[in-house]
């Protein structure tokens, strides 16, 4: 295997689509690492783009902020106006593993390796994120349609994420995340969801609802959104949104859950998210 | 395979090494350097006892990449005691029985010391998320979290004095 640590995302690029064999991106490696100790791969490049200063940074755009690719998820909690911004956002990401993890792993890291209880991908899709991607050219892809399936995503050969979008949050919104796992620290979820939505004059103008580990990808749920708008999220519609998230479920059945408890506590699980969302926005 | 060359820091002195591309931080200080207080448990990220920093950042040595290292700066458990004087936390691990096999220790010293770095007065609460990378088999972590407390108490008095 050969290692590069180059300094640009041109060259960075250059690299991948150069090889011939197996090439890999190296962010935090917190996934890679472990599949190649347990030799699930073999790589003939990995290109670490922690040396890249563009995709270190977090930066406040025209339209809202950009991410770097390789910026960690200790990193992302100490940026106070991203955490003011789209709380729910790196509240997932900082759910991701011990602090040992935390000073390594990239919220791009978790969506490349596509994992259907990947942590920070439903808070990016709730909060209408999107995956600016280089290779050939330049593309944007918003973050639902970025995995395809478990361990799968739209990357071609030689195209890499360089960083994650997120809009300025409107007025009067909030956005909120919340995982349930059998444990109080380093689990795997067994369900997850993000909101985020907007008041206007008290009652829910807009929302965004995705579910995480209850379905081969994330979800983003049209229907989970439109129980909760125009209300003000009383209790009718607060069960209205817990029956469209079950209903949205297509879970496995593995030790951590079975199919009807996933898709209970989704419901469950949704209203408290929810709940947190409307507060967040200034709702009462 | 082509060893990578890689000039760092390590426990405030200068290293050089060369290492295959694939092989861990873990096994570049054990092997290479004969650091064989960073401990291997797991391989994978669970267990905690390779935690070292890297450039102040608290890792799992077993993810890091031993190229990864050039031009940064690690700290292990040999590089806590101030010569012969132990840390504050290694003498209140060893006053308060926490460690049994002391396997899982060299990891727990440092995840401890980096959060005592930032905050020399942190809950129970937060003592114990802050640990929640590091897995103890003998011990029982309760000792583990008052060890932590009496440290943290000791760097509060040794501050008050140096002002
Ligand atoms: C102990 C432990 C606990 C964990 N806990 C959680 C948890 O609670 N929740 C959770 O969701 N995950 C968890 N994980 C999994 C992992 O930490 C996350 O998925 C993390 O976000 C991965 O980020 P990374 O930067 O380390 O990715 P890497 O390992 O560097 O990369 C992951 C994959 O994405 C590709 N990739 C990375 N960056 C790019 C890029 N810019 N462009 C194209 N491809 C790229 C890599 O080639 C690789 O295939 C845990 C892992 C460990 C070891
Ligand atoms: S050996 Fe690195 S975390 Fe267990
Ligand atoms: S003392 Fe044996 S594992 Fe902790």
């Amino acid at each position: 295997m050969r290692y590069e640590s180059p300094t640009t995302t041109k060259a960075a690029v250059a690299l991948l689509s150069g090889e011939k064999g197996q090439a890999y991106v190296l962010a935090g490696g917190t996934d890679l690492l472990v599949r190649l100790r347990m030799d699930t791969i073999e790589p003939d490049l990995m290109v670490d783009i922690k040396r890249i200063p563009a995709m270190s940074e977090v930066t406040k755009t025209a339209s809202g902020f950009k991410i770097g690719a390789a910026v960690s998820g200790a990193a992302l909690e100490k940026n106070k106006a991203l955490v003011k911004a789209w709380p729910g956002v790196v509240e997932a990401a900082n759910l991701i593993g011990s602090d040992q993890i935390q000073g390594r792993c990239t919220m791009v890291g978790n969506l490349c390796n596509a994992s259907p209880a990947a942590d920070s991908v439903p808070a990016l899709i709730a909060a209408g994120a999107k995956a600016v991607i280089v290779g050939k050219k330049k593309r944007t892809v918003p973050v639902e349609k970025f995995i395809t399936g478990p361990g799968q995503t739209c990357l071609e050969k030689g195209e890499i994420v360089e960083s994650i979008t997120l809009p300025a949050p409107a007025k009067k919104s909030g956005d909120a995340y919340l995982r349930f796992i059998p444990r109080t620290e380093m689990d795997i979820a067994v369900v997850g969801v993000g909101i985020s939505l907007t008041l206007k004059r008290g009652v829910i103008d807009s929302a965004r609802v995705s579910l995480g580990a209850v379905a081969p990808t994330p979800l983003l749920v049209k229907a989970a959104a439109k129980a909760i708008i125009g209300t003000k999220l009383d209790d009718a519609a607060l069960d209205a949104l817990a029956m469209a998230c079950t209903a949205a479920c297509n879970p496995i059945d593995d030790k951590r859950g079975t199919i009807e408890y996933r898709e209970r506590v989704a419901g469950v699980l949704a209203k408290r998210t929810a709940k947190i969302a409307y507060e967040r926005a200034g709702g009462k | 395979m082509a060893g990578v060359h890689v000039t760092t820091t390590i426990n405030n002195d200068p290293v050089e090494y060369v290492c295959p591309a694939d092989e861990s931080l873990l096994d570049v200080l054990r092997d290479n350097l004969g650091l064989t207080g960073v401990k291997e448990g797991c391989g994978t990220g669970d267990c905690g006892a390779c935690s070292v920093t890297l450039d102040g950042q608290l890792v799992c040595a077993c993810l890091v990449l031993g190229a990864e290292a050039e031009g940064r700066t690690i700290t292990t458990v040999e590089g806590m005691a101030d010569g012969e004087k132990l840390h504050p936390l290694q003498e209140q691990f060893i006053n308060n029985a926490a460690l049994q096999c002391g396997i899982c220790t060299p990891g727990f010293l440092i995840a401890a010391k980096a959060l005592l770095d930032e905050n020399l007065s942190p809950t129970e609460t937060e003592i114990r998320y802050a640990l929640a990378g590091n897995l103890c088999r003998c011990t029982g972590y309760d000792k583990i979290v008052k060890a932590v407390q009496a440290a943290a108490k000791d760097l509060r008095k040794q501050n008050k004095k140096k002002k």
